[in-house]
């Protein structure tokens, strides 16, 4: 491969695991708390729609991406509500989720599709851009990658070093100690649940605005699922999970190097890929033994209430 | 005022459920007419126009009929394996392996036979085996490696869709296609008895048929008593003597055959060649329909045919109001969000308590 085709896959694979980093980092935020959300794919859908189609009249884009976020974050207080105060199972709520999202996006985006908006445009970061070859992969990126760089870190941050993040841990852990303990189990969740659908929000965003400049039904094409696997991948920590998205994005543009090499894979078969290599990942992370070693939370997808303790 | 959640004493009735059904979908539809409105549309005008021609003419029965073939064949295949309580979200992917199957059966293994006794039950078979197969593979990794089977049937269907693409879109393409992506025509052999012009074929009694084999394996054999048994504790299930890790192979791989020889039977009944997106989702909707009819495989048969009659309808809307297909999810999601909530009422009570002042 050549020096050109080598730094166009690499900075593909960080444009193509943003998306993956923000849904991964907010199904982390709800599954820490102990809320199980099937419904990224859902969330991500009316995020990319609810984006594209603010950025579309306003011209607007962060203001597309604040609509974004805050019509995913409906979408997941429905599942807060449901999975919390009414306790049912959340397995099939995240699946009526991702039929809630997938429809209305493409209910009310049809008239949408078809049509360019503004999208986000490279910024190069002074300095950092100027390092030879890594430079221009890393910081000669859209706005939102380095929002990307910055939330991972943070959320780490958050979640070892503060009282609110060791709060998170605990509901998720041991809800009936941190009760005891004078933790609103409830408040918590929901508050992660939602915050974690908004940066689901955001990740269809990206898609919409940054990644493409348009609007496609089904556009996410499984990107929540894989979150999903992500985040067991990244045993539940912010710093792998950005690892594992941008080594996920690699995989999906790995295809796009290939073709322009030439390979005699064809392109059907190419797309395989990252859905191949997620159920790779499962057969690898999801024994029980590995879970419990390295920290699935421990009351993920049960509803918790002080008078019927399990 | 703080919202008091308590459990109820007794289970629910089943003439209670039957009434929170019902009223599932009237909110549920409720709730559609509503967001018909936002999109400028008569939400009643749509419902009259939705309902009229698949429910009340005879070709639109017809079509409703045609349509409800394979909704009830993944209908029934994902409703074996929720009655285990494995999510099997893979039947649009199993449907497609099926279909996959039975072309490569009708068009090249075959190809030679010329007699639809023999054509038609090894196609049947094959995309049997094929359709299982994918289940059985999400059942192993479940069994085996504790792999969960929602994700990995879900990754399984986008596999399968674009191994179907590869296929029409290359090797498979037929020569007298002019570059479309379609594969040739099926065979006579390999094409199921038509009954009508527009298409109603044997494939809809089949599937009928198949909702009795599954009733009777589910409540009259030892397998479906041990299913029962798994599903409801599947630890008492192990120290009873219960291979449990077998019948999840075993289950997903029945579950995912019944899909696949569902989608034989699109090929062979209705469409007649391989082409991309030849589903337009049945494997989906077939959740909710498993659901709706709290996996009783009799229910089932009455619901398809009123999903088979919403897909048929809305396609009508679509063409003549411009209201966009995606409709049928949106109802989807609403039906299966009202349901859930519902169960849950019934279950519990939910009260509202004063703060004590």
């Amino acid at each position: 491969m050549s020096h050109d085709i080598l730094t166009s896959t690499f900075a593909g694979a960080i444009r193509s695991g943003t998306p993956l980093l923000f849904a991964t980092l907010g199904e982390i935020l709800a599954e820490r708390s102990g809320i199980l959300n099937l419904g990224v794919e859902g969330m991500m859908l009316i995020g990319a729609f609810t984006g594209f189609a603010v950025s579309y009249t306003t011209s607007n884009l962060w203001l597309a991406v604040v609509a974004a976020m805050g019509a995913a974050a409906i979408l997941a207080s429905l599942h807060a509500f449901v999975s919390i105060t009414l306790k049912v199972n959340q397995v099939v709520s995240g699946l009526a989720l991702v039929f809630l999202g997938a429809g209305l996006s493409g209910f009310w985006g049809q008239r949408f599709v078809g049509i360019q908006s503004v999208s986000f445009v490279n910024v190069k970061i002074p300095l950092l851009a100027e390092i030879p070859f890594v430079g221009n992969i890393l910081f000669n990126r859209d706005p939102l990658v380095y929002v990307g760089y910055v939330l991972a870190p943070f959320i780490w941050w958050y979640l070892y070093k503060t009282k609110y993040g060791m709060n998170l841990r605990a509901v998720g852990e041991a809800p009936g100690a941190a009760d005891a303990r004078g933790i609103n189990v409830s408040l918590t969740r929901y508050i992660y649940t939602i915050m974690g659908g908004a940066l689901a929000g955001l990740g269809g965003a990206y898609l919409s605005l940054a990644y493409t400049s348009m609007w496609v039904e089904n556009m996410t094409a499984g990107r929540g699922w894989i979150a999903v696997v992500l985040v067991i991948f990244a045993i539940w920590d912010p710093l792998l999970a950005m690892l594992g998205a941008y080594l996920f994005g690699g995989i999906s543009v790995l295809q796009f190097g290939l073709q322009v090499t030439q390979t005699p894979i064809p392109p059907n078969i190419m797309k395989m890929f990252p859905y191949l290599f997620t159920v790779l990942v499962m057969l690898f992370t999801s024994s029980e033994k590995m879970k419990k070693r390295f920290g699935a939370p421990s009351a993920l997808g049960v509803p918790y209430s002080r008078e019927e303790k399990t | 005022m703080r919202l008091k959640i308590e459990r109820r004493k007794n289970d629910p009735t089943k003439l209670s459920i039957f009434l929170m059904s019902v009223l599932s979908v009237l909110i549920s539809l409720a709730i559609l007419g509503l967001i018909i409105l936002s999109l400028g549309k008569n939400p009643i005008n749509a419902y009259v126009q939705l309902t009229s021609w698949p429910f009340g003419t005879v070709a639109g029965l017809t079509q409703t009929l045609i349509s409800m073939m394979p909704l009830l064949f993944t209908s029934l295949g994902v409703l074996i394996a929720f009655k285990m309580k494995l999510w099997n979200i893979g039947a649009e992917g199993q449907f497609y392996m099926g279909a996959f199957a039975a072309t490569w059966g009708a068009l090249f293994l075959f190809k030679g036979i010329s007699s639809p006794w023999l054509m038609l039950p090894l196609l049947a078979a094959f995309a049997a085996g094929f359709g299982g197969a994918w289940g059985a593979a999400a059942g192993w990794m479940k069994a085996k490696l504790g792999v969960n089977e929602i994700l990995s049937t879900l990754m399984l269907n986008y596999i399968a869709i674009y191994w179907v693409n590869y296929l029409v879109y290359g090797p498979w393409k037929g020569k007298g296609s002019y570059n479309f992506p379609i594969t040739a025509t099926f065979p006579k052999a390999a094409i199921l008895p038509q009954y009508t012009s527009d298409g109603l074929n044997l494939g809809i009694f089949l599937a009928i048929a198949t909702s009795f084999f599954v009733f009777y394996l589910l409540k009259r054999t030892k397998f479906g008593f041990h299913m029962d048994i798994v599903g409801d504790n599947p630890i008492a299930a192990k120290y009873s003597g219960i291979n449990v890790k077998k019948m999840t192979i075993a289950v997903l791989a029945i579950s995912g055959a019944i899909s696949g020889l569902g989608g034989m039977m699109q090929m062979s009944g209705v469409l007649f060649r391989l082409q991309p997106n030849f589903s337009p989702g049945y494997g989906y909707t077939a959740i909710i329909v498993a659901w709706l009819a709290r996996l009783n495989p009799f229910v089932a048969i009455a619901v398809a045919f009123l999903f088979g009659g919403l897909l048929v309808g809305t396609q009508q809307i679509q063409l003549f109001l411009q209201i966009p297909f995606s409709l049928v999810s949106v109802f989807e999601g609403l039906v299966l969000f009202s349901l859930i909530s519902g169960e849950a009422l019934l279950r519990y009570k939910i009260s509202f308590k004063g703060v004590r002042t």
